[in-house]
């Protein structure tokens, strides 16, 4: 396998969050009534013309700015010609030449540990263009059913450039780039629902030799999908050269029961679109202003967030790309912080993407539907610093919070009286008298064996209900038994 | 340039338009006049002339981005089935179509 060299390049359909469709009045909800949201545009009748939504085109300048890309002051819509059931202008609206994003660059790390590594993927370009229908093959008595209600949905297609050499690589890049559409709030990035689907193109060639021939995946709507199937369609092209045979062109469909690739059967001038401009539409003139407004309205952007909690906050590069993995995290983190203060950061942290990320999983839910807020848990995380509660407690805590037992962690623990005890005082007593009632264990410990001081230690915990704060346990312990 | 008699015919194929062998010549002469005039205007020098993509030079107006057509119970969109050759639950039936 070692002598093959796999190149991948990724198209990827982001459907855009606007409230209606590209050229038409219509909603772009998902769910309706069949053809309940098609409206006369969307039907093609005789006589309508397309008007394009300007929140399609500011979605478009979001991402071209986030990117780093060129956003083109003039781009122009194209039609590109087809005949389907589901396209009933017998085209479809894109963008050809002159696409509305061009370049740009999205940063993917990949691997885990010591074989982590960190890297660029160049985007070719991204245009605008028009969603198709959907069609129903089943239970038509043998017809086939059309639904418009998706006709017109925008699109933004976003083209890498063949820069990736493994699926890890292509699913990184998918995971990257679905993060950031979501971060920039240009998508919801719901895959069930097809809010963004990837189709792969892989070829496979001797290093040193030109790339070659490309076959297309076409609309792999999950990142396991994804990968799966180009792990198939690797070992299929390097196979059949291996046999002495040769790859041609071709789209194929991935059948996840199978976990196999398979040619569409299509005509050889399936792919003849004859684009050219569409006379409907004027050239898109996106002004310098427009961009200038965009950008000073644009979040901070994933990467940069991910370096600021590496400077200000001490993080490790690692819990900063899990926090900065979706915009709603990073802000709960931060949320939390603000009350919990900056020493508080690194517990936060790993409260973020331990504990309640382990509780929010079992119980299905997302971060910004926390029974427990930011600001409870920062309470709670400046308790732990400042020693008023030990980890053990502090779990406690938590699960009466996320119960609702209280409003915030000081009233729980006024409440349900759990305060560390710290007083030194207060604690020798309690040694004192476990050493006392315990001679046995006294004994044995002295006699070397270690396991009975444990023990001990276990005693004292009990006799302070959990409440004593360990590491004064142990020291007190220590000197009492060396004394 | 001027087409041949297959190159007009294919246009024809893709475009779904049936012609026949008499149609397509008269085509392919109409066509290759089209294509004379395009000659005559490529002897102008357009040298430094940034192409246009419309002939009108002025920008495409945007809409907001707001619901307009609303059809909740499908009364619209029984109006626009009216006229369609056979429909069965919402849907727009069609002879299958299968890839």
């Amino acid at each position: 396998m070692n002598q093959w060299e796999v190149v991948i390049g990724l198209e990827t359909h982001v459907q855009l969050a606007t409230a209606s469709k590209i050229f038409s009045g219509a909603s772009t909800a998902f769910g309706a009534a069949p053809n309940t949201q098609a409206s006369p545009v969307d039907l093609a009748l005789p006589g309508v013309l397309p008007v394009l939504n300007k929140g399609a085109v500011e979605c478009a300048i979001r991402f071209g700015l986030a990117v780093d890309a060129q956003v083109a002051g003039k781009s122009v819509f194209a039609r590109k010609n087809y005949f389907y059931p589901d396209l009933p202008k017998g085209y479809q609206i894109s963008q050809f030449e002159l696409p509305v994003v061009q370049g740009g660059h999205v940063a993917i790390a990949v691997g885990q540990g010591d074989k982590a590594y960190e890297k660029r993927v160049q985007l070719t370009r991204a245009h605008l263009e028009e969603d198709a229908g959907k069609s129903l093959h089943e239970d038509f008595h043998g017809k086939t059913g059309i639904d418009l209600n998706r006709a017109g949905t925008p699109l933004l297609e976003i083209v890498t450039e063949p820069d990736m050499r493994s699926s890890d690589e292509a699913v990184a890049y998918a995971r990257a780039l679905h993060a950031l559409v979501r971060w920039i709030g240009i998508c919801d990035g719901n895959m069930q629902e097809g809010s963004f689907r990837c189709d792969a193109n892989v070829s496979v060639h001797r290093p040193g030799t030109p790339f070659g021939t490309r076959r297309e995946i076409k609309n792999l709507n999950s990142f396991r999908f994804l990968k799966e199937a180009i792990e198939y369609e690797i070992r299929w092209q390097i196979e059949t050269l291996e046999e002495g045979g040769t790859i041609q062109q071709a789209t194929v469909l991935f059948d996840p029961a199978t976990g196999e690739t398979r040619s569409m059967r299509t005509k050889e001038d399936a792919h003849d679109y004859r684009y050219f401009p569409d006379p409907d539409l004027l050239p898109l003139v996106i002004s310098p202003e427009w961009i200038a407004r965009t950008k000073a309205a644009l979040p901070e952007l994933p990467e940069a967030r991910k370096q600021r909690f590496i400077a200000d906050y001490g993080l490790s590069a690692y819990d900063a790309t899990t926090l900065t993995a979706a915009l709603e995290t990073a802000a709960y983190f931060e949320a939390a912080v603000a009350v919990a203060g900056k020493p508080g950061a690194k517990p936060c942290a790993n409260w973020v993407m331990v504990d309640l990320a382990a509780r929010l999983n079992k119980e299905g839910l997302e971060i910004t539907q926390s029974p427990v807020t930011a600001a409870q848990l920062g309470g709670l995380v400046a308790r732990i610093t400042d020693n008023t509660l030990s980890n053990a407690i502090a779990k406690k805590v938590f699960e009466a919070l996320w119960a609702g037992e209280g409003s915030s962690a000081d009233e729980i623990i006024e409440k349900q009286g759990l305060k560390q005890i710290t007083d030194t005082g207060a604690i020798e007593k309690l040694v004192d008298e476990v050493l006392a009632a315990n001679a046995a264990n006294v004994a044995e410990f002295k006699a070397g064996k270690e396991k009975a001081f444990n023990a001990l230690v276990g005693q004292v915990m009990k006799a302070a209900k959990g409440k004593a704060n360990p590491q004064q346990v142990n020291e007190l312990l220590r000197q009492k038994l060396a004394g | 340039m001027s087409l041949t008699l297959p190159e007009v015919q294919r246009i024809a194929y893709l475009a779904r338009i049936e012609v026949s062998e008499a149609e397509a010549e008269t085509s392919r002469q109409h066509l290759n006049g089209i294509f004379s005039l395009i000659e005559a205007m490529q002897a102008a020098d357009t040298q430094g002339v940034e192409p246009m993509a419309h002939a009108q030079d002025v920008g495409q107006r945007l809409r907001e981005d707001r619901v307009s057509h609303l059809d909740p119970d499908g009364v619209q969109r029984a109006r626009f089935q009216a006229i369609a050759p056979e429909t069965e639950a919402g849907l727009y039936l069609v002879p299958k179509v299968i890839e």
